[in-house]
C-alpha cells in the first residue's frame, strides 16, 4: 500500500527500493516503501520521577494527554514543533531519545500560562516545561540556555540589593552570553533611533544605573534567601543523583 | 486603609473597604523604565483624592525570574512586601505592574494552599528576621480594581465629561493580570467581577471617560516577555501580530495597565519596523496617562514625552493637550 501520510513518519524510517522482488512478486515502483519496524529497549524509566523532584514538576502525573496546553500554547502557534502534550506524554512514557530532538526549543516556553489556564488537570504544563528544560542543563544534556543565564543574573541582583536594575541585569547577561554590550540589534536600535528614543527614556535608565536601587536593610535577607537556596539545590542534585556537582 | 486587623475585616466584603488610602506597591519597574506608569498613576491617584503610601523598605517581587531558580524564593520575596505592608497598619496594597499583581496574589494562594511554600516563608523571614507573613492580612489590588472599586465609572465620568470622545481603543492587558486563574478569587464572581477570559475593567474606565473600546481578541495575548531579551525575535513577532491585529480593529490606541507589557510593545514596535521593515502606527499609551489627560492633567503631568511611539500631536489632534 502506498504510504498517504509521509509527513508523519521520520525520513530515515522510511525504505524504499527501485527494484524489489518478493517471494517471486515483483512489487518494484508504487510498492515499494516501507515503515522500518522499531522496538524501543532503552527507556528511562527514572526520567519521570526526576522532572517530578524539580520545582514545578511536581504534578506531571496527573496529564491525561487532552491537549488542551499545545492547542492554546502560545509557542506552538510560533513554532508546531513545540509540542508540550507530546512532550509530557515523552516524558511518562520514559521516552527520553525522543524528548532529546526537542530540547533545543523546550526553554523557549514564554510563561504565558495559557496552558495552565486551559489543563483540567492541574499540571500546571507551564512548571512542567521550566523543570525539563531545568533537567536537560542539569543533565548534562544542553548547554545553559540564554533564558536560564538572565534568570540567574536577575535573581543574583535581587538577591544581592532587594531591587532589581534594569541595565546591570542587562549589562550582566550580555557579558556573561559573551554578547557584545549591546547585540547588534538592540545597538541599531538604540543608534538608529536616537532622535527617536524619548530622552526622558534614556535619562530614567542612567538614573538608576547611578542611584543603583537598593532595598534599605536587605544584608540579612539576601543571605538567609542564598542559603535557602543552596540547600535545595543540594537536594535536587542528590534526586537526580548529581551530588555534588548540582545546581547553579 | 490604616486599621488593626480584626476578624470582621477578613471577613467583610472587600469592596466595603476604604480605598481612599491605600499601601503603593510600585515595583522596580516603575522606577525604571516605567517611570511614566508611576507618575501618570500618581497625578491620576492626586487629582482624584486618592492618597497612596508607598510601602517602606520594599523589595523585588521577583518578576518572571527568580521562580526558574527557585519558586519558594519568589514566594518569600512577594509576601515580605506584604509584611511591610501590615507594619505599616494598611491592609490593602495597590501594584500598577501586573508582574508585581501577579506574584503578590500568588505569594497569597500559595502560603494559604502549599505547605512547601509556607515552610520556605517561615525559615527565610526567620533567619532575615521578621515575622513570616500570614494569608489573609492583606488584600492585593491592581490599578484597575483601586480606580474601579475606589471611584467608579459614575464619578469618573462627570469628573472627565468624555473628553477621550471617538479616540478608538484596544485594551491589552497581557498574560500576568488574569492568568493562571486560581489564584485571582475575586475574578469570575459574576456580575461586577473581573473576567479571566475577557477581561473588561480597563474598557469600563477608559469608556467611562467617552472612549470607543474596539473589539480586540488579543485581549490577554502574550508578547513574550519573559524572554524579551533572551530570544527576541520570538517577542518581535507576537508584539507585531498584537500590533496589526489592534489596527485591523479600527484601533489608534493600546492602552496598556502594565510596565513590561508597555515596554515590550513599544520596544518591539520599533524592532520590528527596524528589522523587519513592518511599521505600525498605533499609539501605545498607559491607561493612567489617558486618564489623567481626560482628567485635565496636562501631557507633561502625565510623561507622554516618555513614551517611545510619540503620540503628542495625535493627541494634540484629540484635543489633548
Ligand atoms: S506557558 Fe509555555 S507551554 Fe504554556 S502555553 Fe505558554 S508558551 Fe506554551
Ligand atoms: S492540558 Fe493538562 S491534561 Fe491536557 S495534555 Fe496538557 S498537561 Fe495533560
Ligand atoms: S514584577 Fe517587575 S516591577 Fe514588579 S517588582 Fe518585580 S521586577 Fe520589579
Ligand atoms: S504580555 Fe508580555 S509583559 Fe505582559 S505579562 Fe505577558 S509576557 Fe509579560
Amino acid at each position: 500500500m502506498p504510504i498517504h501520510e509521509k509527513t508523519l513518519i521520520r525520513p530515515e524510517n522510511l525504505v524504499s527500493h527501485d527494484e524489489l522482488v518478493i517471494d517471486g512478486v515483483d512489487v518494484s515502483g508504487h510498492w515499494s516503501t516501507f515503515i522500518k519496524p522499531r522496538t524501543i529497549t532503552d527507556y528511562n524509566e527514572e526520567m519521570q520521577a526526576e522532572i517530578a523532584a524539580l520545582p514545578g514538576g511536581e504534578n506531571i502525573h496527573r496529564c491525561w494527554q487532552c491537549g488542551s496546553c499545545t492547542n492554546s500554547c502560545t509557542m506552538n502557534a510560533v513554532n508546531p514543533e513545540f509540542n508540550p502534550r507530546y512532550w509530557i506524554y515523552l516524558i511518562r512514557q520514559g521516552l527520553e531519545e525522543e524528548l532529546l530532538r526537542d530540547k533545543d526549543i523546550i526553554w523557549q516556553c514564554v510563561s504565558c500560562n495559557k496552558c495552565t489556564y486551559a489543563c483540567p488537570r492541574d499540571v500546571v504544563p507551564e512548571a512542567v516545561m521550566k523543570a525539563t528544560a531545568h533537567w536537560l542543563e542539569l543533565k548534562g544534556h544542553t548547554g545553559e540556555s540564554l533564558s536560564s543565564v538572565f534568570d540567574r543574573g536577575f535573581t543574583d541582583n535581587v538577591v544581592h540589593s532587594g531591587k532589581i536594575e534594569e541595565g546591570h541585569v542587562l549589562r550582566i547577561f550580555f557579558w556573561r552570553t559573551g554578547q557584545p554590550l549591546a547585540p547588534p540589534w538592540l545597538r541599531d536600535l538604540i543608534l538608529g533611533l536616537v532622535k527617536k528614543l524619548p530622552v526622558f527614556y534614556l535619562y530614567n535608565l542612567l538614573k538608576t544605573a547611578v542611584l543603583r536601587p537598593k532595598t534599605r536593610g536587605w544584608g540579612k535577607t539576601g543571605a538567609a534567601i542564598e542559603d535557602y537556596v543552596r540547600e535545595r539545590h543540594a537536594e535536587q542534585a542528590a534526586a537526580l543523583g548529581l551530588s555534588g556537582k548540582g545546581g547553579h | 486603609m490604616a486599621k488593626d486587623m480584626t476578624e470582621q475585616d477578613l471577613t467583610s466584603d472587600p469592596k466595603d473597604k476604604n480605598l481612599k488610602q491605600v499601601a503603593y506597591y510600585p515595583g522596580c519597574a516603575l522606577e525604571g523604565t516605567g517611570h511614566a506608569y508611576n507618575r501618570s498613576t500618581k497625578a491620576v491617584g492626586k487629582a482624584l483624592g486618592l492618597e497612596l503610601v508607598e510601602v517602606k523598605d520594599w523589595n523585588c517581587c521577583g518578576a518572571m525570574e527568580v521562580k526558574n531558580i527557585d519558586p519558594q524564593v519568589q514566594t518569600y520575596l512577594s509576601a515580605r512586601n506584604l509584611t511591610k505592608t501590615e507594619e505599616m497598619g494598611f491592609d490593602v496594597v495597590m501594584a500598577p505592574c501586573n508582574g508585581c499583581y501577579h506574584n503578590l496574589k500568588k505569594a497569597e494562594y500559595d502560603l494559604a494552599h502549599n505547605p512547601q511554600a509556607v515552610e520556605a516563608n517561615e525559615r527565610i523571614s526567620a533567619k532575615a528576621g521578621h515575622p513570616a507573613y500570614q494569608p489573609g492580612r492583606v488584600e492585593t489590588i491592581h490599578a484597575l480594581d483601586w480606580l474601579k472599586r475606589a471611584v467608579g465609572e459614575k464619578e469618573l465620568a462627570r469628573r472627565t465629561a468624555g473628553k477621550l470622545k471617538g479616540m478608538k481603543i484596544a485594551n491589552y492587558y497581557g498574560c500576568m493580570y488574569t492568568r493562571p486563574r486560581h489564584i485571582f478569587p475575586d475574578k469570575d464572581q459574576g456580575a461586577g467581577s473581573e473576567s479571566t477570559h475577557a477581561p473588561h475593567f480597563m474598557d469600563d474606565l477608559l469608556a467611562s471617560a467617552g472612549a470607543e473600546n474596539v473589539d480586540f481578541p488579543l485581549k490577554t495575548a502574550c508578547c513574550g516577555g519573559a524572554h524579551a531579551m533572551s530570544d527576541a525575535d520570538t517577542s518581535t513577532q507576537l508584539v507585531l501580530n498584537i500590533l496589526t491585529t489592534a489596527e485591523a480593529c479600527g484601533a489608534e490606541v493600546i492602552a496598556t495597565e502594565c510596565p513590561t507589557c508597555h515596554t515590550s510593545l513599544e520596544i518591539h514596535q520599533l524592532r520590528a519596523e527596524k528589522l523587519l521593515g513592518r511599521k505600525t502606527n498605533v499609539k501605545i499609551l498607559y491607561f493612567t496617562q489617558l486618564l489623567g489627560m481626560a482628567l485635565g492633567l496636562s501631557q507633561r503631568k502625565v510623561g507622554v514625552a516618555e513614551n517611545m511611539a510619540d503620540p503628542r500631536v495625535y493627541l494634540k489632534e484629540r484635543g489633548l493637550r
